[in-house]
Order: structure tokens, then C-alpha cells, then sequence
């Protein structure tokens, strides 16, 4: 009787049972493409243990040069469960890319941004950015020797852009060099700036989800597509996929713990070999098999503008491919969707081997 | 608009006479331009630096007979030439006489080439005249001729040997090159090679109490492993012992102060040790005894101790006071070995394993430093000097080994962690995906109901 009367003060107040009245009616539909609808769920669930284990990693890091080392070491051996926590979410945040790649090439082939959903596809393309930035950033976090070489090796090939590059160098880096005021600035992206850009986008993101149903890809639009309820068949299914989520970074992190490695030192030299993280490596590559002068520029800096314009027309997809009946744009759209893929996967591999 | 029309046309007229005013200004400019190139040129001919003339080079360079052209093309490279100095300089005589005669004029203070009697005083002239010196290098010593006057080359040039080295012997004669420049024959890694030209020559050395065998037993010394392999150019080489311009073997009595010179800790201690006074009465190089001389291998903990190879054993007999204690300095020794590699081990297993345990691992260098520190004790000859040094190095390493332990027990602890959870993780999945299975069956039954 008491929970009843809880519930309808809570419903008169918050309207609980309209949104589980509009909750009930979302369906989603089910055909032979239906597995990649996970993968948007998965992201989400991934940047939600993103939140939680950051939350519980920033009780104990300190971000500076004199400390940041020393307090992910702390974490990681002397506090109750440090090392699962850290572990977690850097393998968390590893996992997020690779699911927030699949579930963007999925969008891609299935064309799910046909009208109306453009800004759905454009608020996922600025989310992809922010992920990355979420990943460079906190790379650098726990200023050992690697991160603070690929720091600087990243932010020079920013400072390569013509005109922007050296002050945008300059306001990566706080200064000339990579020293302890990048880490604070980049702590102060990775806590706050980030976070809050990322939390606005996927609410933008998911509320238009919800606004134009899930999208039903071109190929299989004209049949009976079958139907399956959101609640709460679809979402138990999501349920089990983050359960299992759970059990694979728990056997990651324990079995292969994130290593910390020596804490950095400025006046070192950088480590041979050195590579990005993975999902930069295929960029790195590129800059690195880049003859040094093409038709007399700067072989480096017409590589990184070549990636600029892919980024831009990563945003514009939906407004040139517009048109379902327009088959030969598709089939151009798909080649040049596989090609992008096979060219990430041959020079991330590339870049592993080498 | 015909060409007469044209010549009437008073605009045109304006037109064409601007064209050529613009032609004028143009021509003019191209007039400067060419102009200002020509004083370029011409300025850059007169500031360039008068080069003096020198019949000598010109004669000898174009002589057939490579040994008095040979001198001529070799000075090209000569530190003296590039500070500005000329075969007259040292040979005398005129270099701007057109003849040979006139070039070599006994007038003009020609010398020609020293007699090798007379070289170090040839090239004293300037060498060892401090102000004269100062002009070109002012730190440069001026004390080499003295210096080599108490040499064994010095000594036997005075006594009229004419076969022992003088400076161009190490030097070199025309193609003489700054001691810093990798070509010069006395740059630190071709010393050795330089002074073997002579002393591992046995043709040579005939009638020389001395082997030529030391450039070869260098060559496989530890010191020519730093320098030549690891191109430690603070690595010694002959001179770095034996002197340079005052080059003598150093002597049983001075050999200690000339290796301690660099193992500084390591002679204090040889000095201090009971060894000292038993090597001065049986008349024992010190630091050769053990090490030798040129051959010097790197040490290692095999050279002590009371078992076959030891060098302790060579004097040393069963009992003696000297033959406990080398077996106790080894042991002790030893010991501290197979803990800090018993510990070393355990941690990089946990680090192979993926534990953090680079605190450990940089607290274990309290150990290897101990380690360090007592090899070098060896040279004081006592057990318990090194006993002070390896205990606190065997409870750091003791440490380490129980860091070791721990981070594997973590492991372990983790991994049985992992299994339960997976089981629980997938029992929960399990559980979730029969309850999908049962809410389906029910909506089906209700669907098909309807």
C-alpha cells in the first residue's frame, strides 16, 4: 500500500507513467541486420563504467608532474582494488572505441542516416571526436615515459597544420614543450571539459534515437519487418550483452592489467619504437610511409590535411548520400565505406608489425 | 585604327609615351641590377683573404717524385697551415723567390729537412716557446720537448739512437692534425696503433730489451673493448699510462698511482690492505700482479676465491690466513649473487605476469649497489669490511624477494577472483537470458491466443 502511494507521489511530480507508457510503445524492429543495434547500446554502457571508474580513479589521482606517476603506482598497488578500477577503465576505454567504430560503420553500410536522422549521424561524428580526444587525453594522465613521448609526438603533428598548428600546439601543450602544465590542462579536458561536451551530445544523440525510432536499413525496408518490443525484450537482450561486457573487462583486467611502465622524464630519450595508441596507429602510419616532399610541399603536413578533409566528410555523409533510390551513389558510398575499413585495418596491422 | 590615325590620336600618344617611360624605368632597373651584381662579385674577390704566395708548394706539388711531392699535398690538411703558417716557417727560405735557388737560399735562413737528431729542438722552436705559443693556443702545454727529453725515446735519441720515435713519429710530418680530429694518428683510438707501428714490429724492435707484443694483448684488454667497441673515448690507451711525450713504463712502484688515477677507490684500498706491504717486500707490481698489464680482462668474481683459477691460490696455500679469508670474501660474495638473482627472477616473473613491481624493482639497486661496492672492497683484503657491506645488501634483497612473493600471491589471488565472478557473471547472463525466453513464450502465447 505505502510503495503504492510512493508511486503515485513520484508519478504526479514526474510523470513516470507517461515515460513508461512511451517506453512501452518503442519497438524495435528485427530482421537479419538487427545485431548491430547492440552496438550503440554497448557504446553507451561502456562510457557509463567510463564514468564510474574515472569517478573512483580521480579519489586518489593527483595531476602533476610530481605526482600523477606516483598516484596511479599508489592506486594501483596499494589501494583495495586500485589495479581493477584503473584496469577497468583503460580497457573500458580501449573496448568504447572499438564498439563506437563498429556501431559508426554500421550506421554507414545500413544507411541510417537518411533522412530524417542527419543530426543523429552528425551528433555521433562529434561524439566519435570526443571519444578520441577522451583517449589522447587521458593517455597522458599517468605521466609515464610512453604517454609523455606519444604526447608529444601527437600534439607536434597538430603543431604541423598550416596557420592554426602552432598556436593550437601552443594551447595543447601550455607552452612550448610537454611538461606538467599539459597535464594539468589535459586532466581539465579529460574531468570536465570532455565529460560535459560527451553527456550533451549523448543526450542529444539518444533523445533523437528515440524521436525517429530505429532505423530500418534500405535493403529490408520493403518487406514486413517483424517488430520486438524496446521493454523489455530488447532491453534484457542489451542487459545481457553489458553482463558479459562486465565479465570481459573483469578477465582483461585481471589477467592482463594495463601496465603503468617508468614514470617519464623530459631528459630521457624516447623509447625506440614508439606507437600511438591503436586506434591512432593507422594515421601514424600513414604520416610515416608519407614521402617527405610531394610535387614540393611538405609530404607530413598534405597527409595530416588529407585526414582533416576525411574528417570533414565524415560529417557531411548524410548531406551528400541522400537519396535511397539513388543506387549507383550507394554502391560509391559502399566502396568507399570497405576501402576505409580495409585501409584501417591493413595500417593499424601494419603499424603492429612494423 | 590605322597606324596614322594612331600617330594623330593624342590619347594614344599619352599612352605610348607612358610605355615607354615604363620601359625606360624598367631598363634602368635591370641596368642597377646588373650592376650591383658586378660590385658583389668584384667586393667579395677583394675581401677575400690575400692568399700568400708559396713557391714550395707550387714547385714540390707538380714534382713526379711523390716523396718531395708527397709533402706539398699533405700540408692541404696540416694544422699549421690552417693557422696561417708556411713551409718557411719551419724549412726557412724564401717563398716568394721564383727559382729553385732563390727558394732555398742558405741567406734567407733556409734550414731544410732536420736530421732526426734534431727534431724535437726543430719543432721546440715554437713549441716550447710560451709566447710564441700563446698566438695560436693558448692552453696549449709547451713543456713537450722537455717532457720528451725524459722519455726512453728521449733518453736514447740523446745517447745518438736514431731509430726511437720523435714528434713526427707520432705525429706525423706535413698531414700533422689536432689531437682532436678522429684523423690525427694520436686521436685516443689510434694511439695504440700508432705507438704498435714501432713496438709490435719484432724487426723493428731488434736489439730492444723490450716484447713487441703489447698492442696485441691490448687489443683484448677491457680498456680497448671500452674503446674501440663502446668508443669510450676516456678509455686509456697507451699514453694514458705510459705518458705521452715523456713516455716511460711506469715502474713497480708508480703502477698503483697510475691506475689510480681512475680506480682511485680501489688503489686507497690496496694501499690500506695487508697486501700492500707483502707486495712491496717481494718486489710484486700491484695492481699487475693480478690484473697484468696490457692483457687486463674484465674481473670478474672468479678471480677470487680458494678454487681452481682463483688468483688467491697462486700464493696463497690450505689454512693460511690469506686463504680463509679469500674463501670468505668469496662466499660472502656469492651469496648476495644468488639472492639478488633469486629475487631479481621472482619479480620479473610477476612483472612478466602483468604485477606492477617497479618499487620493488628500483629498491632492489640497493642491493646490486651493495653487490658493487663490495667487489671493490675486495682490494682491501678483508672479510669483514665486506660483511659490513653485503648484510644490509642481502636484507635489501630479501625484501624484494618477499615484494616478489607478494605480487604473485596477488596474481593468484585475482585469478581465483576472475573464476568466481565469471561464474557468477555468467550465471546472472544465463539468468537474464531464460527470463527473455520466458517473457517471449508469453507474449507469443498471448499473441497467438488473440
Amino acid at each position: 500500500m505505502r510503495i503504492e502511494a510512493l508511486r503515485a507521489w513520484l508519478d504526479e511530480r514526474l510523470s513516470i507513467s507517461t515515460l513508461a507508457a512511451m517506453a512501452q510503445k518503442k519497438e524495435v524492429p528485427v530482421h537479419r541486420h538487427s545485431i548491430w543495434y547492440y552496438f550503440g547500446g554497448m557504446t553507451l554502457f561502456l562510457f557509463a563504467v567510463q564514468v564510474v571508474t574515472g569517478i573512483l580513479l580521480l579519489l586518489y589521482y593527483r595531476p602533476s608532474s610530481e605526482t600523477a606517476f606516483e598516484s596511479v603506482q599508489f592506486i594501483i598497488t596499494e589501494v583495495k582494488f586500485g589495479w581493477l578500477i584503473r584496469s577497468i577503465h583503460s580497457w573500458s576505454a580501449n573496448l568504447m572505441i572499438l564498439t563506437l567504430f563498429v556501431h559508426m560503420f554500421s550506421v554507414f553500410f545500413l544507411r541510417a542516416y537518411y533522412r530524417p536522422r542527419e543530426m543523429t549521424w552528425l551528433s555521433g561524428a562529434f561524439l566519435l571526436f570526443v571519444a578520441i580526444c577522451f583517449g589522447f587525453s587521458g593517455y597522458l594522465l599517468p605521466w609515464n615515459k610512453l604517454a609523455f613521448f606519444a604526447t608529444k609526438v601527437g600534439t607536434e603533428i597538430a603543431g604541423v597544420i598550416p596557420i592554426v598548428g602552432r598556436p593550437a600546439l601552443r594551447f595543447l601543450r601550455g607552452g612550448d614543450d610537454v611538461t606538467g602544465a599539459t597535464l594539468t590542462r589535459f586532466f581539465g579536458f579529460h574531468v570536465a571539459v570532455l565529460p560535459a561536451t560527451a553527456t550533451a551530445l549523448i543526450t542529444i544523440h539518444v533523445l533523437l534515437v528515440q524521436l525517429h525510432g530505429m532505423s530500418v536499413p534500405p535493403g529490408v525496408a520493403d518487406k514486413n519487418v517483424k517488430k520486438m518490443k524496446f521493454v523489455p525484450n530488447f532491453l534484457l537482450r542489451d542487459l545481457i550483452g553489458w553482463i558479459l561486457a562486465i565479465g570481459v573487462l573483469a578477465a582483461l583486467a585481471a589477467l592482463f592489467p594495463w601496465e603503468l611502465g617508468e614514470k617519464a622524464d623530459a631528459f630521457a630519450p624516447a623509447p625506440a619504437g614508439i606507437k600511438p595508441e591503436w586506434y591512432f596507429l593507422f594515421m601514424f602510419q600513414t604520416l610515416k610511409l608519407i614521402p617527405a616532399k610531394i610535387l614540393g610541399f611538405d609530404g607530413e603536413v598534405l597527409g595530416i590535411m588529407a585526414f582533416n578533409v576525411v574528417a570533414v566528410l565524415l560529417f557531411i555523409v548524410p548531406f551528400v548520400d541522400r537519396d535511397p533510390e539513388n543506387l549507383r551513389r550507394r554502391l560509391i558510398f559502399n566502396v568507399i565505406g570497405v576501402f576505409a575499413l580495409l585501409y584501417i585495418v591493413v595500417m593499424t596491422v601494419y603499424g603492429y608489425v612494423t | 585604327m590605322d597606324r596614322q590615325q594612331k600617330q594623330s590620336n593624342p590619347d594614344v600618344l599619352v599612352v605610348a609615351a607612358a610605355k615607354e617611360d615604363v620601359r625606360h624605368v624598367i631598363g634602368a632597373k635591370r641596368s642597377l641590377r646588373i650592376a650591383l651584381r658586378v660590385a658583389i662579385v668584384l667586393m667579395l674577390f677583394t675581401l677575400a683573404p690575400a692568399q700568400k704566395k708559396s713557391s714550395c708548394i707550387e714547385c714540390h706539388s707538380k714534382l713526379e717524385d711523390t716523396r718531395l711531392s708527397a709533402p706539398a699535398k699533405l700540408f692541404d690538411n696540416d694544422i699549421h697551415h690552417a693557422r696561417g703558417l708556411s713551409c718557411n716557417d719551419c724549412h726557412g727560405g724564401d717563398p716568394n723567390a721564383d727559382t729553385k735557388e732563390g727558394a732555398k737560399d742558405p741567406r734567407k735562413g733556409y734550414l731544410g729537412k732536420p736530421k732526426t737528431l734534431d727534431i724535437p729542438a726543430y719543432c721546440g722552436k715554437c713549441h716550447s716557446d710560451a709566447n710564441l705559443m700563446k698566438r695560436f693556443n693558448p692552453s696549449l702545454r709547451v713543456d713537450q720537448e722537455r717532457e720528451y727529453y725524459s722519455s726512453v725515446h728521449g733518453k736514447l735519441l740523446k745517447s745518438g739512437e736514431p731509430r726511437v720515435a720523435t714528434c713526427i713519429s707520432c705525429h706525423s710530418v706535413h698531414g700533422i692534425r689536432a689531437i682532436s680530429d678522429p684523423l690525427s694518428s694520436v686521436y685516443p683510438p689510434n694511439v695504440a696503433e700508432t705507438c704498435a707501428k714501432c713496438h709490435a714490429s719484432a724487426d723493428y724492435m731488434r736489439g730492444f730489451p723490450i716484447p713487441n707484443d703489447q698492442f696485441a694483448k691490448y687489443k683484448t684488454s677491457v680498456h680497448a673493448k671500452m674503446l674501440y667497441e663502446k668508443q669510450d673515448l676516456s678509455a686509456p690507451t697507451c699514453n694514458d699510462c705510459h705518458g705521452n711525450h715523456g713516455a716511460t713504463p711506469p715502474g713497480l712502484v708508480s703502477v698503483a698511482n697510475i691506475c689510480g688515477q681512475c680506480h682511485a677507490r680501489q688503489a686507497e684500498l690496496f694501499q690500506t690492505s695487508p697486501h700492500k706491504a707483502a707486495f712491496d717486500q717481494r718486489q710484486f707490481g700491484e695492481c699487475i700482479k693480478c690484473h697484468s698489464n696490457h692483457a687486463i680482462a674484465k674481473p670478474g668474481d672468479q678471480l677470487i676465491g680458494t678454487f681452481q683459477g682463483a688468483l688467491c691460490v697462486n700464493c696463497h696455500t690450505t689454512g693460511d690466513k690469506g686463504f680463509v679469508a679469500a674463501g670468505r670474501m668469496r662466499s660472502r660474495i656469492d651469496e648476495l649473487i644468488a639472492s639478488i638473482d633469486k629475487s631479481t627472477e621472482i619479480l620479473n616473473r610477476a612483472e612478466r605476469d602483468g604485477m606492477e613491481v617497479s618499487r620493488p624493482k628500483f629498491e632492489m639497486k640497493e642491493a646490486t649497489d651493495a653487490l658493487t661496492h663490495a667487489r671493490v672492497l675486495i682490494h682491501s683484503s678483508s672479510p669483514d669490511e665486506i660483511d659490513k657491506i653485503v648484510a644490509p645488501g642481502l636484507a635489501a634483497s630479501a625484501k624484494g624477494y618477499q615484494a616478489g612473493l607478494g605480487a604473485l600471491a596477488e596474481r593468484s589471488f585475482r585469478r581465483k577472483g576472475l573464476a568466481v565472478s565469471l561464474v557468477f557473471i555468467l550465471f546472472l547472463a544465463a539468468l537474464v537470458y531464460l527470463k527473455v525466453r520466458q517473457i517471449e513464450r508469453r507474449q507469443n502465447e498471448s499473441a497467438n491466443s488473440a
